[in-house]
């Protein structure tokens, strides 16, 4: 199957006309000379939650490291509010409001969830530090428990919830999570699940997942894609995917976890 | 009637973990002596010895003494071992917790509140403590030499601690940047006749300078790799003091630096010297202590910006680079900025120290910066615990006091008779002694690490935070 089977701005729920916020335009991205992403375009607009899913090995994480400059994409082009920023260094990509929860979760074991929390709102000086944290409080409750707990000493679920709180900590206007499921009990995944749809809903925080878990991803996103051996082969709503025979056939079988 | 009570005290403390009763501990330690001592009276108090047909009795109570000390002790430290073991198996294991764990303070930090003001007032009464002890000025010359020279690596080892222990980057070239500082006194003293006091902020800024002129090359690179090439930093510099012959005068070394002065004030007999001013009567320490106040202060100085700086932004960013280099770049931080800072402001107190040790040896040749002062710096950040500042400073004071105390062992002679000679095992026993250290602490002897924000509860739990959410 071709990529775009429907046209990604048109079925954009309000605004069709607006930039995308993120764009992915062509990219190739090699480790070595091995080719990782085969030339991927993608959107991202203001406001939605988009989710990429694929098996073990597609490029998804690829994709969401090579958004952020690391590694860097060899052709194509990746802007962000208007902005080129392909070649731009990681954190200059991360100062321009887009935060990451990466994939292996990446906290600061050896400190507290207190100071992790305080390196997420680095960038900004700290500015708005305590309402900020307040917010991340009430979204994680878990999180308020246990401030003075060294990261390293948390579950993984706890630790997911870091990661992303976090990444909350510096007030992104795009917020990137890779496999936010992975490896966490049934319920603490719906718990994370329910936490980032909240974030949407009520915040507008535009959000771009990386999943395994399809079901719950494509369930939840406005719109996704499919990705297989470093090429997109699919894309549409959440609900047209979920309903997709071939989508149900690859990534659906066995159940609904 | 009595039985319940007693059941639910015994559940208590099954319950709650023991903490470290120090009175309980000295009191049990105290009657552990007196037992040892009463039995040393049969045993121990008195020799018999024979002389011809007369049996005269020795009174051997100065090792008695020793004995008793030796119990005393061993039997603190066997409950302080016990305590903490116990506190740990009571504590339910972080990663299987569902309820928050709460971080009983361990006997060691315990011991390290009161262990801070008590380490720093030896410190800067060290001078008046050995001029009682061994009464006189130049007898306490030994104690006061070996006391500067400890505090020399215990600010080496700061220095180090900050690229080292806060910043992850493991440099096994230090002793280029207490070289460039040394030099630099040097040189700028006697070429220019420059004081000391403009020298050792100069002497800090070149080799702040060299710090990021390794870090340029060094930023992809960590762990083994880093060690190698800072290694190889190390020896060049080394090298380079031997073959630039124009400059540094080569092996022979600079000699006739001049001395450190008080505030202008030379250490001399003459008219006009600080004896004089002062109308005390000339001695040569005079200067010995000024030197061990300067190295003091030059000590407290890289602890006090040492301990600032873990609490800025850029001290977070060091410690964070530290754990995990990748989400450190994904949260907007500059790891080249954080890691060039961390080499410069290391190399800085290197080179303040260097340029203490100029002023102090007076002469300074390429042989006192060869791998080996490198490797012992480390070795005191690796044996007191990455980023521990008080555990760096014990190390500091084991690992370059400990082989000079062994010298003086003599009571073991008593023990092992009169031709065993301390001298002769006293790196066999330091030996031992880090051996025992691998096995006990391998993460060093204060490991843990002290969080830079204290958190006091009531901001933890403001009104506005106690609401319904998920999770």
């Amino acid at each position: 199957m071709s990529t775009s089977a429907l046209n990604p701005s048109t079925t954009l729920q309000g605004g069709a006309t607006r930039q995308p916020l993120l764009s992915v335009r062509g990219v190739k991205t090699y480790y070595g000379n091995i080719i990782a992403l085969k030339g991927v375009d993608m959107d991202v607009h203001e406001g939605e939650i988009v989710t990429l899913i694929g098996a073990n090995g597609a490029g998804k994480s690829t994709l969401m490291m090579t958004i952020f400059g690391n590694p860097r994409a060899r052709e194509g082009t990746i802007t962000f509010a208007g902005r080129d920023i392909t070649k731009m260094p990681t954190h200059e990509i991360a100062r321009l409001s887009i935060a990451q929860s990466p994939e292996g979760r990446r906290i600061f074991p050896r400190m507290t969830v207190f100071e992790n929390l305080q390196m997420g709102a680095s960038m900004n000086g700290l500015a708005h530090f305590d309402q900020d944290l307040e917010r991340v409080c009430v979204l994680f409750p878990r999180l308020k428990e246990r401030l003075t707990q060294r990261g390293g000493t948390l579950s993984g679920g706890e630790q997911q919830m870091l990661a992303i709180a976090r990444a909350l900590m510096s007030r992104p206007k795009l917020l990137l999570l890779d496999e936010p499921s992975l490896g966490l009990a049934p319920l603490i995944v719906k718990q994370i699940f329910a936490i980032i749809k909240e974030l949407n809903e009520r915040d507008g925080m535009t959000v771009f997942l990386v999943e395994q878990n399809a079901y719950h991803a494509l369930r939840l996103a406005h719109r996704g894609y499919v990705m297989v051996t470093g090429n997109i082969t699919m894309s549409g709503t959440g609900k047209e995917l979920l309903e997709n025979p071939q989508v149900k056939a690859a990534y659906l079988e066995g159940g609904h976890h | 009637m009595n039985a319940p009570p007693i059941a639910s005290t015994s559940a208590e403390q099954s319950a709650v973990p023991s903490r470290f009763d120090l009175r309980a501990a000295l009191k049990d330690s105290f009657i552990a002596a007196l037992i040892m001592l009463g039995l040393s009276i049969p045993i121990l108090a008195y020799k018999t010895d024979q002389n011809g047909a007369q049996l005269f009795l020795t009174p051997r109570w100065g090792l008695v003494a020793i004995m008793c000390a030796i119990i005393f002790g061993l039997r603190l430290l066997q409950h302080a071992f016990m305590a903490t073991r116990a506190a740990r198996q009571a504590l339910p294991d972080p990663h299987q917790a569902t309820e928050p764990v709460h971080a009983e303070p361990s006997a060691y930090q315990r011991v390290s509140r009161f262990a801070i003001p008590f380490f720093l007032g030896i410190a800067l009464a060290f001078p008046l403590l050995v001029y009682v002890v061994q009464g006189g000025l130049n007898e306490s010359r030994y104690w006061v030499d070996l006391g500067i020279l400890i505090l020399t690596y215990v600010m080496l080892g700061w220095g180090l601690n900050i690229v080292v222990g806060l910043a992850g980057l493991l440099d096994l070239g230090y002793v280029a940047f207490y070289a460039v500082g040394a030099y630099s006194y040097a040189l700028l003293s006697t070429t220019f006749g420059l004081s000391f006091w403009i020298c050792l902020p100069l002497a800090g800024i070149l080799a702040a300078f060299w710090g990021m002129i390794l870090g340029f090359p060094v930023l992809r690179l960590r762990g083994d790799y880093l060690a190698i090439v800072t290694l190889a930093f190390g020896e060049i510099v080394r090298m380079v003091l031997i073959n630039w012959t124009d400059l540094t005068n080569g092996g022979a070394g600079i000699s006739s630096i001049p001395r450190a002065t008080f505030f202008g004030l030379p250490f001399t007999a003459d008219e006009g010297g600080f004896a004089n001013t002062f109308g005390l009567e000339f001695n040569g320490m005079h200067r010995m202590i000024f030197l061990y106040y300067l190295i003091l202060a030059l000590a407290l100085l890289t602890n006090f910006v040492t301990m600032r700086l873990r609490r800025l932004p850029i001290g977070r960013a060091w410690e964070a680079l530290r754990e995990d280099e990748i989400a450190c770049r994904s949260l907007g931080i500059n790891t080249t900025n954080t890691k060039l800072t961390a080499f410069a402001i290391g190399a800085m107190f290197g080179g303040f120290a260097g340029s203490f040790f100029a002023v102090r040896q007076g002469f300074v040749s390429p042989e006192s910066f060869n791998f080996l002062e490198s490797a012992i710096i480390l070795a005191i950040v690796v044996m007191g615990g990455m980023g521990s500042q008080i555990g760096v400073a014990i190390a500091a004071v084991v690992l370059v006091g400990g082989p000079e105390m062994l010298r003086n062992l003599d009571f073991l002679k008593a023990v092992f008779g009169e031709s065993f000679d301390p001298n002769e095992y006293r790196l066999l026993i330091f030996g031992m002694g880090m051996v025992a250290m691998m096995v006990w602490r391998p993460r060093g002897l204060i490991s843990e690490r002290e969080p830079s924000v204290v958190l006091k509860e009531r901001k933890a739990i403001s009104g506005s935070f106690v609401k319904e959410g998920h999770g």
